[in-house]
């Protein structure tokens, strides 16, 4: 049987390639061939490569469209495309063993994509794929019919903020730009994406960014700027890799360059790779990078839009909020802002990770509850276990408790509860992660992360620093809860950027719901078992067969006893390793 | 001009001014660590925080231009204990070492320490400790007492545009070092020693040679060249143990490696401190040394002895007659120095002109 109108699309984002995608491809590749359908393959098997669809724990996703037909495929490997290729393409007969579950449909059914609408759709290289989903359509109709203002006019209706975690009004901010009299402007694309397990712009980047390209046109054209920048990591190679593709055909099809689409407006982008510091994502670092100086924020005001890069007006817009910007002018401001709260309208992509079934990049409407993301897109709690707290916003967000689970995630209430929404990162902890030890982790990055420049974040978060160790090591003493309340207020108040005033975040708001934790700690006890300092690890007679697993595995020799007869543990030479935990099939070793 | 009030008093200033500059212009104390008068602000040090009417969260004042309405409050119990704590931050990673730092008596940070009144420090832990190693013959860095206020950044980039030193690394192992961590290896004009607020940039030379209150300023201006840089030495015991250049002199204190750290000459050995007339030529001896007998001196191939200076003029001025008769006036040749006056310059080639009766007269720093 010849086969029509079939088409795969292989999941190749940074996880789908972790997972294997390029082999899976190279096996469709080679098993078409063999299956003598090789001379029409390019006429009517289409496969290509599509970003990120969200996930990623379930890599490498193949979809296999067939007559129209849509089957996803989940964690594939090159050794299942025989069978695929045998008996869905061919035979036009799903495997279903290997189809993806309802979890795979529940973790969709609750998000919105408008910026991720096409990542995992289009092929990211393929220009002509974004251009035939109405791509560069919206800057089409700016450049040719639309004045400046009506464009700020459009963004402004839509009520789009800033995407990077602060949430300014992106209309406000082009409109300053825009009126500011200079005739060099500079427009950057802040994809410096650095929290600790967030992926919301890479994903963007690598699936589709060509809507990136397109925003920045859209906002170039608006602000009156000719140049721009996008500032991404050199710690993201497949995104700059289809970045700078994307950049190049953009070019070649007369979207970039010299009087764009016939009309008297010029715009270029260039790339420029960060070196791997996490403070250049805050705009003025940024700036100063770009200009070939250390990464170091300087104080606001003047604010870029006033004097920027070189000294001139510039926009700095986060890679998601341009992204956002395409969709908005093709579907106009009402359809955006129909989306969301009152005052956070459209939708927000999240990186949710950490005890969760489900983990992944989600992107929903603003103003969801909590606790829609965590049990019906996350799918619960791994394990089933209890629910602890969500830590949005990375570095710079807080913990939000689990009592607190029907809070609507948007801007103002997640500000409310002493948390941020930040650029989008969502760790689930459960009832075996302990906050202290949380608190602790974000301040590790942050304290390494301080430029250096300004003393309360550079000493202020080394002490703070400091003091959650010898908390977490049970050697706090009292006062110390109240000495991190103090410093961390006033590291916010005295810092001189945002790196500073919101490192305090995951202490200021751990501490406001798991104090009892802290306090835990200053009395010599972790609560989840997690500090190592303050565990004790013992051996339960009644579970203890003797089998002596956990003797071989100790690398103390800290565990004694004879075969078949109960063993034990002596604490004074114990390194509280956890091998024996783990080791023992009985359950018969203890911590607390 | 933007008007504005500063802790009530109303104040105007021309745009571009900032709050700090248009506070201390009338006389309003507000304390700095980072911020140099003549070097672009940093805002690092965060002790001149401000209130500002309007804003939410403390600015500091010398990033912060003046605008019209202004509202400024420079001191409130919110911003003391913020700038206490700004400092105890500081001291808890810094040696305080003060009863033998050379800085002792003109440093900033102990000066706020003093005043601000920590005696204790709320916070303690990790401090950094470098080894000193650079090998240079004037600076001594001790980066342990370095509080990155990064002004020796700025003078060596901003005023002397070279460059030497920057920032390096980041989060609380943050340094300023030379390339690649190498010794220092820079013209050494001192400049960074000068705006130093604290021990960790000082001269070599004037180690345990007296701190500022065992000196007597002496202000002079500096002979190295015509440029007549101000000097102010520092006296210790009739002795010059340092060199410093004030603020409000026409070279706004900046001075260059001779001027800074060339002043060894004054009390050398070496120097010549009489008119010394040439007796006999010897075929051998190099360098300058005193005999046995102390009025006999050798200087490369000539033995001398020491003269009066009426002596030594009459000598002079025998010999330049005998030669002038002999010879002619323009047989004869002046060579002038640099290092004299404008003033000593002109009457040497007076005296060339008018009395020897030549035009053959030069300067040394004509190459």
């Amino acid at each position: 049987m010849k086969p029509t109108n079939t088409v795969i699309k292989v999941c190749m984002g940074t996880g789908g390639i972790a997972a294997g995608g390029s082999e899976v491809m190279d096996a469709f590749r080679t098993e078409l061939d063999a299956s003598g359908i090789e001379a029409t393959v390019e006429k009517n098997c289409l496969m290509h490569k599509v970003g990120c669809r969200g996930l990623c724990a379930k890599d490498v996703l193949v979809d296999v469209i067939v007559k129209g037909q849509k089957t996803t495929y989940q964690y594939v490997k090159p050794e299942m495309i025989s069978r695929i290729v045998k008996e869905h393409i061919i035979e036009n007969n799903p495997v279903t063993d290997w189809v993806v579950g309802d979890d795979y449909h529940n973790f969709h059914k609750k998000q919105l994509k408008v910026v991720l609408s096409d990542c995992g759709a289009i092929d990211p290289e393929d220009i002509d794929a974004y251009i035939a989903g109405k791509g560069y359509e919206a800057a089409r109709k700016v450049l040719t019919s639309s004045a400046p203002e009506d464009v700020i006019g459009i963004i402004k209706a839509s009520g789009l903020r800033g995407r990077g975690g602060a949430g300014f009004p992106t209309g406000v901010k082009w409109e300053a730009a825009m009126k500011q009299a200079s005739r060099q402007k500079y427009m950057i694309c802040n994809a410096d994406e650095g929290d600790p397990g967030a992926f919301m712009d890479r994903s963007v980047i690598e699936g589709n960014p060509h809507a990136v390209i397109e925003g920045m046109i859209i906002g170039a054209y608006s602000i009156g700027a000719d140049k721009g920048y996008v500032y991404i990591r050199a710690e993201y190679p497949l995104a700059v890799e289809r970045l700078r593709k994307a950049l190049s055909d953009a070019r070649t099809r007369g979207f970039l360059g010299k009087d764009i689409l016939g009309t008297k407006f010029s715009f270029d982008i260039k790339v420029k790779l960060g070196a791997g510091a996490f403070v250049c994502g805050e705009e003025t670092a940024l700036i100063a990078s770009i200009e070939g100086q250390r990464g170091m924020p300087r104080a606001k005001p003047p604010f870029p839009v006033y004097s920027g890069l070189w000294g001139k007006p510039t926009v700095i817009n986060n890679v998601e909020t341009l992204a956002n910007v395409p969709y908005i002018i093709r579907n106009g401001a009402q359809w955006f802002s129909s989306f969301g709260t009152e005052k956070s309208k459209g939708t927000k992509v999240f990186a949710l990770t950490g005890k969760i079934k489900n983990s992944g990049l989600i992107e929903v409407p603003m103003g969801i509850p909590l606790r829609e993301i965590i049990y019906d897109i996350g799918g619960g709690i791994e394990g089933n276990r209890a629910l602890k707290a969500v830590q949005t916003g990375g570095p710079s967000g807080g913990c939000i408790p689990a009592e607190m689970l029907d809070t609507p995630v948007d801007f103002e209430s997640l500000a409310k509860v002493g948390s941020i929404v930040g650029s989008g990162g969502m760790v689930v902890l459960d009832e075996d992660n302990c906050m202290v030890n949380m608190a602790q982790y974000f301040l590790q990055f942050t304290q390494m992360e301080s430029c250096g420049k300004c003393v309360p974040c550079r000493i202020g978060t080394k002490r703070l620093l400091e003091i959650l160790e010898r908390i977490t090591k049970g050697k706090g003493k009292e006062g110390d809860i109240e000495l991190l309340e103090k410093l961390s207020a006033d590291i916010k108040d005295a810092s001189l950027c945002g790196l500073g005033q919101t490192a305090p975040n995951p202490i200021l708001s751990t501490i406001k719901y798991f104090r009892d934790e802290y306090e835990a700690h200053l009395k010599g006890k972790c609560p989840a078992a997690v500090c190592k300092e303050l565990l004790t690890y013992y051996i339960l007679e009644e579970f203890c067969n003797g089998c002596g697993a956990c003797l071989r595995a100790c690398p103390a020799k800290a565990i004694t006893g004879e075969k078949k007869k109960l063993h034990k543990i002596d604490p004074a030479l114990c390194i509280k390793c956890g091998a024996c935990f783990d080791v023992c099939k009985f359950k018969a070793v203890k911590k607390v | 001009m933007v008007t504005l009030t500063i802790d009530g008093k109303n104040i105007a200033m021309p745009e571009g001014t900032t709050v700090l500059d248009a506070a201390r212009m009338f006389n309003i104390e507000i304390p700095t660590l980072c911020h140099h008068p003549k070097l672009t602000p940093f805002g690092g040090c965060r002790l001149c925080i401000v209130e500002v009417k309007g804003v939410p969260r403390p600015l500091t004042s010398c990033t912060t231009p003046v605008s019209e309405g202004m509202e400024v409050t420079t001191s409130t119990p919110a911003l003391e204990d913020l700038r206490k704590t700004m400092l105890e931050l500081i001291l808890s990673d810094h040696p305080n070492d003060c009863m033998v730092c050379e800085k002792a008596g003109d440093c900033t940070l102990q000066e706020l320490a003093y005043f601000y009144g920590i005696r204790e420090n709320r916070f303690g832990g990790e401090r950094r400790i470098y080894e000193k190693k650079d090998g240079n013959p004037f600076i001594e860095r001790d980066m342990g007492k370095c509080i990155l206020c990064g002004r020796c950044v700025k003078v060596c980039d901003e005023i002397q545009g070279v460059g030497a030193i920057d920032f390096a690394y980041r989060g609380f192992k943050s340094k300023i070092c030379p390339t690649f961590e190498k010794d220092l290896d820079c013209e050494f004009c001192g400049q960074c020693v000068a705006v130093c607020p604290t021990g960790a940039l000082t001269g070599k030379m004037w180690q345990l040679r007296g701190r500022q209150k065992d000196i007597k300023g002496i202000d002079t201006t500096c002979p190295y060249c015509g440029t007549g840089c101000n000097l102010t030495l520092h006296v210790r015991q009739n002795e010059v143990v340092r060199v410093t250049s004030k603020e409000d002199t026409w070279n706004e204190g900046w001075l260059c490696a001779k001027g800074r750290f060339g002043y060894s000459f004054i009390n050398s050995p070496d120097r010549l401190t009489k008119p010394l007339i040439r007796i006999v030529t010897r075929d051998k001896g190099q360098g300058t040394s005193k005999n046995n007998d102390s009025s006999l001196v050798t200087c490369r191939s000539s033995l001398f002895r020491e003269a009066s200076w009426d002596e030594a003029l009459d000598y002079i001025a025998a010999k330049l007659k005998e030669i002038k008769e002999r010879h002619g006036a323009d047989s004869i040749a002046g060579l002038s120095s640099a290092r004299c006056t404008t003033e000593e310059n002109y009457l040497f080639q007076k005296f060339m002109r008018a009395a020897v009766g030549t035009n053959n007269v030069d300067h040394c720093a004509r190459l």
